[in-house]
């Protein structure tokens, strides 16, 4: 592998991709629209995601305001209710959440983390950026066109979603959710080509992969999971727009609709959700992979000792990586499906429980006999770990095949997936920005208005979906813009008032959150460089913010791995990756 | 879904062997210091990397439209495919393009400036008659009442030659960007032909594999699967 | 102190929520107490896990909280804790996993004795259908369906002519008796759910699925549609009635067969060699 000769003077070979400075850009449109540079599309992307997942959190608080207060809001009719419920879910799971986690984070974290200059693919990846833009687009224009969004779910199922019986199923609704998600795919193929291929081939000398941070880690597994698991939602979209545009019945059997005999036949609803779900279960870790890998150096800058079992904690995201592709049947328990699956698909869903819990246990070893800062990272930290475990928790509850039979389809499944993919991920999202702010721009994030953020985040967040469970557990169904029935209590009125309460008071501690940016981008605290004094490679850059090219004249060199906190004999409480630092001074005890 | 799933475990198979390479199992605390030992990073060109990673993504879309033909096989109003006779002609013509891009990638190799080109143009050429010979067979089939929507066997047919399609498409293109830097000279356009080479045999091996899924050859296997998955 | 604080108060808010709240379970009306019983174990085993994992975060939280001369202690790995932690959740785990399997296998059993009954769902009520007198549901298909025969029964099956029709009203059952249920639908994916039985199941168009149980009080129960179906999901609403023996019989002798008789009455049906009306279409 190695036939070039060593650098005499430190013994290191020398890179095997050559140095190449990234392309760099001259006017107005290649710097500030069509940047190939992944720390400004980084930017592009979480901007976008932002700006889309606002429209998802007004939603949510006109989903939360039929729930709580029914009746009082003529204007949410049962089909705009079912529109509501489609756009928020599809918003916040793939173009908020997957755009953030791998177009933004992944864009801004990668190259820094690794030593890179860039990503590998810089056009492609600014291509990709206005691919997701435009996705995002088409899909905002179903808000506008006749008959609106679809109204079918975020699952999209078949043969409803594309019927009349259903918002935009027969007009252009679900047309344009479709033709989105398809360019969205693409669109995320190009960056994640970049991702996957910059962490494989770019990083720079003595940057080993189990000398990468666990962020790394965490976005390199999720996006190598997304190439393989995109592409079933893509074969799933393309059929069911034949389905809807050209009449085939690749999803469609023989129907009979408001008395009208259909010209479908033959079709397999149950393969669309295969295909759905084979993407939608390692979506949800796609979106959890990133935040535990960036929790996890959350974690560890803020309570100055290294990840507890880091070896453990790579092979857990790994092998949940690996899982998450054999228990996707666990959404279709009562769907139909063979009942043998049943058993399969809930011992493979509870076996994955196990590297899941070995990671909690490890963020919280790493908390023991620390030297815990509860700076805002670190709260947010903790707050993820609070919900993460809470619904992770509640998972076992619908892994368990049986348990699942009453449970499917209740309020029980939304609390759990809101509290699992909703909240604890959010915390992340936040912590991370918290954390990475000082890098981007410079100065600090204003910490008073930052407490008050997060504390009415995290206890109104938990306020609203712990007791949602419950209301679950009574058996009141999930998509019922009215959930009065003969066994429902009026107590569960008053408790679903109550949530909507909650869920609009967190909604309006993000506006808090959003000016706190804005204010401290102008007069924010100058942070200088490395404030948190962390060891890993994005916060040894000669200049802060890193400018174009990221590392100055020199790529860095690295000699140890991303935790090197508080080690015994060390000068300082961090030795910096990049710090050859001398061997003999202090010994590491095996 | 076990063709895709048998795809997956292809990849992690592929995947785990190397991250065990890359030392995962070791203890990076323990070593400090220049890292001379264990591979650094690199070890393949970029450009290789990037079309490995796109052929998983590739493989993996068409794994699983083969999985839902075969999961639609199931159904009990399916029936063999008549496929026109100029099919196999077309197909003839993929395998006889990938033999082209292979003797360009030998060409460019020995420094063979003129035959490089020649043999890519035969390439380019054979692949854009396969496209049309696609054509000719898509007019064929609603001909002989195998529309789009007429049967389950020809809706997929039309989906999974439909993407591999626009898969061939997007070949031709990045072919002619390479044709484009042929003045380079040889040496220096060998390491892209390669790729289009890779790339041809793959949309080959693929079209093969779809084909006999399709037309029932591989049925067979597809029961036999079925009956361990259920 | 105070993020530690507020740990340990959500953990007690937790747990004692739980134990106060009125929300549970709707009181159970079939044999799956089973299903309960699991439930219960995962709360338990969860719970627990729960409040010793936040409780000991709390701790943590409180315990090593910066101050001025702390230093972090240095140890990158205990192999020895981690592999009794992951011993402990794999056991944790096969608690929960091994009852819920072995209550699913009874899940999917259909005891021999168990009638067969079916619903039909369609946007956006429930129909139902009895087997009648000769305990045979007859074959159905959408292509059948029509304005004097909306649930698609096939004209020419013998077994169908003493099947008893309710076309949108509620379903009786009598009580003790195990009962399959049939599910069909005839346009989109519906689920069947009555929430005291525990059991349901999505009916898929183009297929027919099932679950089984048996009902163990008597009572009005309320059916709700647990699979998205359009804009009228939500309002899919229906009735099944756990009947005495003797209210059921009296309830059945009222509805009518698919040929327009009543039910219970015995239907002669003309021995002949070829299906009535002639062959199939």
């Amino acid at each position: 592998m190695s036939s070039v000769s060593e650098d005499p003077d430190t013994g290191i070979p020398p890179a095997e991709v050559p140095d190449l400075p990234p392309p760099h850009a001259h006017g107005f449109w290649s710097r500030w629209v069509f940047s190939q540079d992944a720390k400004y599309i980084a930017l592009q992307y979480s901007g976008t995601a932002i700006a889309i997942g606002l429209v998802a959190l007004v939603l949510s608080w006109l989903i939360r305001m039929q729930l709580g207060f029914p009746g009082v809001f003529d204007f949410i009719s049962a089909e705009a209710y079912y529109q509501f419920i489609t756009m928020h879910g599809m918003i916040m799971v793939v173009y908020l959440l997957t755009a953030i986690f791998l177009g933004g984070f992944g864009n801004y974290l990668i190259p820094l983390m690794v030593g890179a200059r860039d990503m590998v693919f810089p056009f492609v990846n600014m291509l990709s950026f206005w691919v997701y833009f435009l996705a995002v687009v088409v899909l905002a224009a179903s808000f506008f066109a006749p008959g609106g969004p679809t109204g079918a779910g975020w699952t999209l199922y078949p043969p409803q979603a594309i019927l009349s019986g259903t918002p935009g199923g027969t007009q252009w609704g679900i047309v344009l959710m479709l033709v989105s998600l398809i360019l969205f795919i693409i669109g995320f193929t190009m960056g994640g080509l970049n991702y996957a291929v910059t962490v494989l081939q770019a990083r720079t000398r003595g940057m080993t992969l189990m000398r990468m941070p666990l962020t790394i880690w965490g976005i390199f597994t999720a996006t190598v999971m997304a190439l393989l698991a995109f592409p079933a939602l893509f074969v799933a979209s393309v059929m069911m727009l034949f389905d809807r545009l050209l009449g085939t019945s690749f999803f469609m059997p023989a129907l009979v609709e408001m008395g009208e005999q259909l010209s479908y036949g033959g079709g397999s609803p149950i393969v669309f959700q295969h295909l759905f779900w084979f993407f939608g279960h390692p979506e949800v870790y796609i979106v959890a992979l990133p935040a535990f890998g960036i929790v996890s150096d959350l974690i560890a800058v803020h309570a100055r000792k290294n990840i507890f079992g880091y070896r453990m904690m790579v092979w857990a995201i790994v092998i949940i990586g690996a899982l998450s592709f054999i228990v996707w049947a666990h959404h279709m328990y009562v769907s139909g499906m063979h009942p043998y699956f049943g058993f399969f698909f809930a011992t493979t869903t509870l076996i994955i429980a196990v590297p899941t819990a070995l990671k909690v246990y490890n963020w919280i070893l790493t908390l023991w006999r620390g030297d815990i800062h509860l700076t805002l990272p670190m709260l947010f930290a903790l707050g993820f770990i609070v919900t993460f475990l809470n619904g992770g928790l509640t998972g076992l509850f619908l892994g368990n095949v049986v348990v699942d039979v009453p449970l499917s389809d209740t309020m029980f499944v939304v609390a759990h997936f809101h509290m699992v993919m909703g909240v604890a991920p959010i915390m992340v999202i936040y912590g991370a920005i918290y954390h990475w702010f000082p890098l981007i721009s410079g100065r600090m994030l204003s910490h008073r208005m930052g407490l008050i953020h997060f504390w009415v985040t995290f206890i109104g967040a938990y306020a609203i979906f712990f007791p949602m469970h419950y209301v679950g557990l009574v058996g009141v169904p999930r998509r019922y813009p009215d959930i009065s029935a003969s066994f429902v209590p009026d107590s569960v009125a008053t408790l679903n008032a109550f949530i909507t309460v909650a869920a609009l008071t967190v909604g309006a501690a993000q506006m808090l959150f959003l000016f706190n940016v804005a204010w401290s981008l102008a007069r924010g605290r100058k942070a200088g460089h490395n404030p948190w004094r962390a060891a890993s490679l994005e916060w040894q850059t000669p200049e802060v913010p890193p400018r174009h090219g990221n590392w100055g004249e020199e790529l860095p060199v690295v000699y140890r791995w991303a935790y090197d906190y508080s080690v015994p004999g060390a000068p300082r409480d961090y030795i910096a990756q990049d710090d050859p630092g001398h061997r003999a001074s202090w010994s590491h005890v095996p | 879904m076990s063709i895709v799933l048998g795809f997956v475990a292809l990849v992690a198979v592929i995947a785990l062997t190397w991250l065990w390479r890359q030392g995962v199992a070791e203890r990076p605390w323990l070593e400090t210091g220049a890292v001379t030992r264990s591979p650094s990073p690199g070890g393949q060109p970029t450009g290789r990397a990037g079309l490995g990673v796109f052929l998983i993504v590739a493989g993996g879309l068409f794994a699983l439209a083969g999985s839902a033909v075969t999961m639609r096989m199931g159904y009990a109003d399916w029936f063999e495919m008549r496929l026109p006779r100029v099919v196999w002609a077309g197909t003839a013509l993929l395998a006889l393009s990938s033999l082209a891009l292979q003797a360009a990638v030998f060409a460019a190799r020995r420094g063979d400036g003129p035959g490089l080109a020649r043999w890519i143009g035969a390439g380019a050429a054979s692949m854009a008659a396969f496209l049309l010979a696609q054509g000719l067979a898509w007019a064929r089939m609603v001909e002989t009442g195998q529309g789009l929507a007429a049967t389950p066997g020809a809706s997929f047919f039309y989906l999974i030659s439909g993407l591999h399609g626009l898969h061939i498409l997007g070949g031709l293109v990045a072919l002619a960007r390479v044709a484009t830097r042929l003045r380079a000279g040889p040496g220096a356009a060998a390491p892209a032909v390669a790729l289009c080479a890779i790339y041809w045999h793959f949309l080959l091996i693929v079209w093969i594999a779809m084909l006999a899924i399709l037309t029932g050859w591989a049925s067979d296997a597809a029961a036999l699967c079925r009956a361990i998955l259920s | 102190m105070i993020v530690a604080a507020s740990l340990v108060l959500i953990v007690l808010f937790s747990v004692a929520f739980h134990l106060v709240s009125p929300w549970w379970w709707t009181p159970i009306a079939s044999n799956w107490g089973y299903i309960d019983t699991t439930l219960v174990i995962t709360f338990w085993i969860t719970g627990a896990v729960f409040t010793a994992v936040v409780l000991f975060m709390a701790w943590c939280v409180f315990r090593y909280r910066h101050k001025p001369g702390r230093v972090a202690h240095y140890e990158p790995e205990s192999k020895r804790l981690e592999i009794w932690l992951t011993a402990l959740t794999a056991l944790g785990v096969a608690a929960m996993l091994a009852p819920g399997l072995v209550v699913w296998n009874r899940f999917i059993t259909v005891p021999d004795d168990a009638t067969e009954i079916e619903v039909v769902a369609q946007q956006w009520f429930w129909s139902y259908r009895l087997p009648g007198a000769d305990g045979q549901l007859g074959s159905s298909d959408v292509t059948w369906i029509s304005a004097d025969n909306p649930l698609g029964l096939n004209p020419h099956d013998r077994f169908g002519a003493d099947d008893v029709v309710i076309d949108g009203g509620d379903l009786h059952l009598p009580i003790g008796k195990p009962v399959k249920v049939l599910l069909r639908s005839v346009d989109v994916l519906h689920d069947f759910y009555v929430p005291e039985f525990r059991a349901k199941m999505d009916m898929v168009p183009g297929m027919v699925t099932y679950f089984w149980f048996t009902p163990t009080r008597t009572g009005e129960f309320e059916v709700l549609c647990a699979e998205l179906c359009g804009t009228g999901h939500g309002y899919m609403r229906g009735y099944v009635l756990i009947d005495e023996e003797a209210e059921y019989e009296a309830w059945l002798g009222e509805q009518l067969t698919f040929a327009g008789l009543p039910a219970g009455k015995e239907v002669q049906v003309a021995n002949t060699a070829e299906p009535i009306g002639g062959s199939d279409p």
